[in-house]
């Protein structure tokens, strides 16, 4: 029997459960996929309602990590295995290689000499790094990691010879280790749904339709422009944009849900817009405005600006012109007319796909649409976007609630 | 205090060795503190590194650490020395090597000082450690007898919920309902709308299976029929009346579930919508009533084949409710499902201005959509009109492109929900209002005995808190008088430590969610019970041992930390003397630096300590020659991250400025600002959080009081014939590592146009 909890993924619904259960006195392991902890939230700008800085809530989360040691998490790495039964898991991970350890003092010599430049997944290919890397300033923790798919290896050693600290091991290799734990949480959240899939609104082959994603990459102070929000085919100051909602939302031939977040994530970037660029006009196309509870004084502000109009009906097309422009075919449902407008830049509200989604499950659990809808019996449990579309503030709560869950299931026994 | 015996370890990696004259710090370290032991090591958190600070705790009884090197905030696993040796971290990388900016000076070599400004500002950075290392004292927590047992308030849908969690944690539960019969709305309600996946068909009401599971359950006392009547003490020691019938009962509690709930909108300010006028016009809860007994048109009984639903009546309405309600377009389709269990070709309307089934819920629209007899579109309200014991209502700008008009047998109103603690919440902001506002009338009430209304308001608030700040929790207004947290990341905050809202009373929510935030909340009762139980502070300082002491002998009662703790954590005898309640407090230092008299002060964290920190630093008598200088306190959370990775990202700024990070800026006493003041130093900056209604505040109001106070010294300056200016507070977000050196070179350029602080050399 053990009484830790494992806790999968290291986004802000796994912090917040593990975190939840850690400061109740149980111990708890994080694992995550990424070199970093903090996940989605950690790419953003900034949250509605409040237009605050999320990294401003992970830094909480981490101090409360660094000053607990019943907190242990791992980066890089993934479950592939799960054998026993509820209370006594046997957990198998595959961690892989960072090639960089503990030594590193994150004092960035190597990414001046590395010759290898990688597309940033991070700024969702909006921007570059070195093979070798740090994500983000907030990284935690705080060390470089290397894109083996990329780097040269020993080939090319540049790196090496400028560490001072013999921080890095180009021939790191992955392992395994196996963790006992009680109950599990899953809390793998989600990943942006694939444009390429939305074939009437581009494919991702418009350059100047981006994703709500790269939106918050684009406005964010540590992303591909510092922050300035410039279409990327020319890097041109964008004053006419248009967002279009639910695109792969509510959709049978996509996402049959209502990812919950998109029409507030589009509120709060129309403020980005707004603020950058006094006379940029911006046209909302959606379905229904989804701001619920008190998020509705938000719609208001919002609704406030004379520059912001929000048209109900749905886009039907995304064409490119000759010089880069966007040209939307959209229905205004009220005014019964269907028209084409031009625009510098479309946002494309594209929904949340869970990370489970079409992904061979090492837990054994329902999953349905990539939600997990059962397992609390197996002392398994869902924490955030895993369980079902949810924002920040609900995300934490029911990771919140699946701590106590965990807990319950090793009380129990 | 242990005799501390300090050894000062000093990284010279990462650039710090190339840049700074590490001999010249180790001499004046020497002669400034005389540490035991005093290194330079090229790579201190490698393990050569730490083996040399290891053996030297073992064979030389080092009991403090100075590390000079990088930002506490990384490698703080690494310099883990065990409980018995205090650590302290002189971030001499980012906040100096890093972020240096070469000043416009002679050459020192030229001038009265010893050493370049780099190489000072090092100097001054672990003298500064140092200092604070002499003063710090390992808190020992205070643990008081600690009662378990959970208190929830409200048997409703997520009280229940909430207690069967508590109970099933092996924790003991008090559920205490004031109604007669478990259950609240949920027991009222006909059907439910979905739980489970596919999350498409309407439910039977199981909540007669959670009433009897908690019922059976015994580790959990029920009391209905029973009111709160005073709740006093502390989070581990509440003592916590009730009335039972005609019974009084006192109970020993943990924490606190506050789950009372809402109440429906009055409808009866909706007569636009016919409401009190019509006969046929009901609101959703007395749909839901209707459905359980059997629906009839209420005018006449005849059996109802159509009824039209009125989405957002009196709500996302600045003259009614602002806000959504969330769950109402839920609760019409499960009510359309109702009217169409009722015939075959019956008929429901739905008008919507948008059809908010967010998320997953979007399946049950969907099923909704695929029946023919629920019609569904956008639309305004024109007119609802009766006619004979039908009802007309007339809409524009429906999805068809036209005005409808539809004759049907009942209209349902789709009114939204109230937060039970409404009405505490708008008497409270009228009371403190008054209080910020009208001096004088207030005044006249205190001679002419208590507000009246302030009895009111214990009367009317869910928890009767026995607190010296009031009954209720303070300023629930910011939250349209829902008793929510301020914080997307940290929805289980409170200003109450100990006690947790759940459910309706705390955002307008549906049953699934309901259930999951009574889980939530009862995780939050059972970590704080367990956190006063090793004596420790819950979140944001989570695990910190330290409590603040009080210096009584000097206490003058002056009462600014009673009413200035953004907890509440104090109260107060009748003289004004505080009295503290160590598991209500989260240690943000807001009484510390609230009390003029230095009364207050953390083991770990003080008035001295500060100051010794601030007389650290060395304040060049010739400001042509070794440059001005100024005190930058910074909020821990925010500012200090922010500048850390500023540091990172290449940025620099002037060398003249000396960081000093604080808890809160809530902590910061005036007295730290006279003291540089008064040693020279040319400006103090205070970055901190967000303040006003919006917070950023970790500690809700620490910036906003800080701000509040430097008022205060701004006059005393100017009295001083000192530029008021010397004192500025920023407030800046940790996203802003960009703007934050320009912030410090504003403030540093906008103070050498006064000239020197015209005390320095006194």
């Amino acid at each position: 029997m053990s009484n830790s909890i494992l806790i999968v993924g290291g986004g802000f619904s796994g912090l917040t459960a593990a975190l939840e259960a850690a400061e109740v006195g149980y111990e708890v392991f994080i694992v995550e996929k990424e070199p970093y902890l903090g996940g989605r939230v950690s790419q953003l700008n900034k949250y509605f309602p409040k237009l605050c800085p999320p990294t401003c809530g992970l830094e909480i989360n981490f101090q409360r990590i660094k000053k607990n040691p019943k907190v242990k998490f791992f980066t890089l790495s993934e479950v592939t295995k799960i054998s026993g039964s509820p209370g006594n898991y046997e957990v198998t991970l595959k961690i892989r290689p960072r090639f960089v350890n503990n030594n590193c003092t994150a004092c960035g010599k190597c990414v001046e000499v590395c010759p290898v430049e990688r597309e940033s997944d991070f700024d969702f290919g909006l921007g570059k790094t070195k093979a070798i890397y740090l994500s983000h300033p907030m990284a935690m923790p705080q060390r470089y990691v290397i894109d083996g798919d990329v780097c040269s290896g020993t080939s090319c050693g540049k790196c090496l010879s400028v560490c001072e600290y013999k921080a890095i091991n180009l021939e790191d290799q992955e392992k395994e280790i196996v963790l006992n734990v009680g109950s599990i949480v899953i809390a793998t959240g989600w990943k942006p749904y694939d444009i390429t899939k939305l074939t009437n609104l581009g494919a991702g082959q418009i350059k100047n339709a981006i994703t709500n994603m790269q939106m918050e990459r684009l406005a964010a102070a540590n992303g591909p422009t510092g922050g300035k929000i410039l279409r990327p085919s020319d890097n041109k100051e964008p004053k006419k944009i248009a967002f279009v909602q639910c695109a792969g939302s509510r959709d049978q031939n996509h996402l049959n849900y209502c990812s919950y977040i998109c029409c507030m994530a589009s509120l709060k970037q129309c403020i980005y817009i707004r603020e950058q660029y006094p006379d940029a006009e911006i046209v909302i196309y959606y379905i229904d405005l989804r701001a619920p509870g008190r998020y509705e004084k938000f719609l208001k502000k919002v609704q406030e600006d004379e520059k912001i109009k929000m048209v109900k009906g749905k886009v039907a097309k995304l064409e490119e012109d000759g010089e880069g422009n966007v040209i939307v075919t959209a229905e205004d449902i009220i005014e019964g007319v269907k028209k084409e407008e031009v625009y510098d830049l479309v946002v494309l509200a594209t929904g949340m796909q869970p990370s489970l989604d079409g992904v061979e499950g090492v837990f054994d659990v329902e999953v349905k649409e990539g939600f997990v809808v059962s397992g609390e019996e197996k002392g398994i449990f869902a924490a955030g976007c895993a369980k079902m579309p949810l924002d920040v503030m609900t995300s934490a709560e029911t990771a919140t609630g699946a701590a106590l869950k965990a807990i319950q299931n090793l009380v129990r026994r | 205090m242990a005799d501390r015996k300090i050894g000062v370890y000093i990284c010279t990696g990462c650039d710090i060795g190339n840049k700074v004259d590490i001999e010249k710090v180790k001499e004046y370290i020497d002669d400034e503190c005389s540490p035991a032991i005093i290194k330079e090591l090229p790579f201190l958190c490698g393990q050569a590194g730490l083996e040399e600070i290891k053996k030297d705790i073992e064979n030389e009884g080092i009991n403090g650490v100075c590390i000079a090197g990088c930002s506490p905030r990384v490698n703080w696993d690494v310099f883990d020395f065990g409980p018995e040796v205090v650590v302290e971290r002189a971030n001499i990388r980012e906040l100096a090597v890093w972020s240096y900016k070469e000043p416009d000076l002679p050459p020192y070599e030229e001038t009265e000082l010893e050493a370049d400004p780099l190489t000072m500002m090092v100097q001054d950075y672990i003298k500064m450690a140092v200092a604070k290392l002499e003063k710090i004292e390992v808190p020992e927590p205070e643990i008081p007898e600690i009662a378990k047992t959970i208190l929830v308030v409200g048997g409703g849908f997520t009280g229940l919920n909430a207690s069967l969690d508590a109970a099933k944690a092996g924790y003991d539960v008090v559920l205490v309902e004031k109604e007669a019969e478990l259950g609240g709305f949920a027991a009222k309600m006909y059907k439910r709308t979905p739980s489970t996946y596919p999350f498409t068909a309407t439910e039977e009401n199981d909540i007669a299976q959670l009433i009897s599971a908690v019922q059976d359950n015994d580790k959990i006392k029920v009391l209905t029929s029973a009111q709160i009547e005073k709740i006093s003490g502390a989070p581990g020691t509440y003592e916590v009346k009730v009335k039972v019938g005609e019974e009084e009962q006192n109970l020993k509690i943990g924490a606190i579930i506050l789950a009372t709930g809402w109440k429906p909108y009055d409808a009866s300010k909706l007569s636009d919508l016919g409401y009190g006028k019509i006969k046929n016009v009901v609101t959703n809860v007395e749909f839901e009533a209707l459905a359980k007994e059997g629906i009839k048109r209420p005018s006449d009984g005849a059996a109802v084949k159509s009824v039209a639903f009125i989405q957002c009546a009196g709500q996302r309405d600045p003259e009614h409710l602002p806000y959504c309600s969330s769950i109402c377009c839920l609760v019409s389709l499960k009510q359309a499902n109702y009217v169409r269990e009722l015939s075959e070709d019956a008929k429901a309307y739905i008008f919507y201005k948008d059809m908010r089934t967010t998320g997953i819920f979007e399946n049950y629209y969907k099923s909704a959509q695929d029946d023919p007899g629920i019609f569904l579109t956008k639309a305004e309200i024109e007119e609802i009109v009766e006619d004979g014991d039908q009802v007309i209502v007339r809409v524009k700008d429906t999805l068809l492109g036209e005005d409808l008009e539809v004759k049907v047998d009942m209209v349902v109103l789709a009114t939204g929900m109230v937060p039970t603690t409404l009405e505490e919440a708008k008497l409270e902001f009228e009371l403190k209002q008054q209080a910020s506002g009208e001096e004088e009338e207030k005044k006249e009430e205190e001679e002419g005995g208590e507000d009246p209304r302030l009895a009111k308001l214990r009367e009317i608030s869910c928890l009767k808190l026995d607190y010296r700040q009031g009954p209720t929790f303070p300023d629930l207004m910011l939250f349209d008088g829902f008793a929510d947290s301020n914080y997307i990341c940290f929805p289980y905050e409170t200003r109450r430590t100990g006690i947790y809202a759940a459910g309706c009373v705390r955002q307008p929510m549906g049953l699934v969610a309901a259930k999951e935030d009574a889980t939530g909340a009862a995780l939050k009762a059972i970590q704080c019970i367990e956190s006063a139980n090793r004596g420790v502070a819950v979140h944001p300082r989570s695990g910190d041992m330290s409590y603040p002491k009080f210096n009584f002998t000097r206490c003058t009662q002056c009462k600014r930390c009673t009413e200035e703790c953004p907890f509440g954590a104090l109260d107060d005898d009748e003289k004004g003397t505080p009295k503290p309640n160590p598991t209500r407090c989260r240690r943000c230092g807001t009484c510390m630096g609230a009390c003029p008299e230095r009364v207050i002060s953390f083991d770990n964290y003080s008035i001295t300590m500060i100051n010794d920190m601030i007389t650290s630093i060395q304040v060049p008598e010739d400001e042509e020659e070794g440059g001005y200088r100024f005190l930058v306190l910074c909020c821990e959370n925010d500012a200090y991250p922010a500048l850390d990775m500023a540091a990172l990202r290449g940025k620099k700024w002037s060398a003249y400025v000396r960081f000093v990070p604080v808890r809160c800026l809530g902590s910061v006493n005036t007295q730290w600002i006279a003291e540089a003041m008064s040693k020279g130093i040319d400006g103090v900056l205070l970055l901190g959080c967000k303040y006003g209604d919006d917070y950023q505040c970790h500690f809700m109001k620490g910036s906003e009081l800080c701000n509040r106070r430097m008022d205060n010294i701004s006059e005393t300056l100017a009295k001083l014939q000192v530029e008021a200016e010397r004192v500025k507070q920023v407030e800046v977000a940790i996203d802003d590592y960009d703007k934050i050196p320009e912030i410090i070179d504003q403030f540093v350029e906008e103070i050498e146009g006064f000239g020197p602080n015209p005390f320095k050399g006194f």
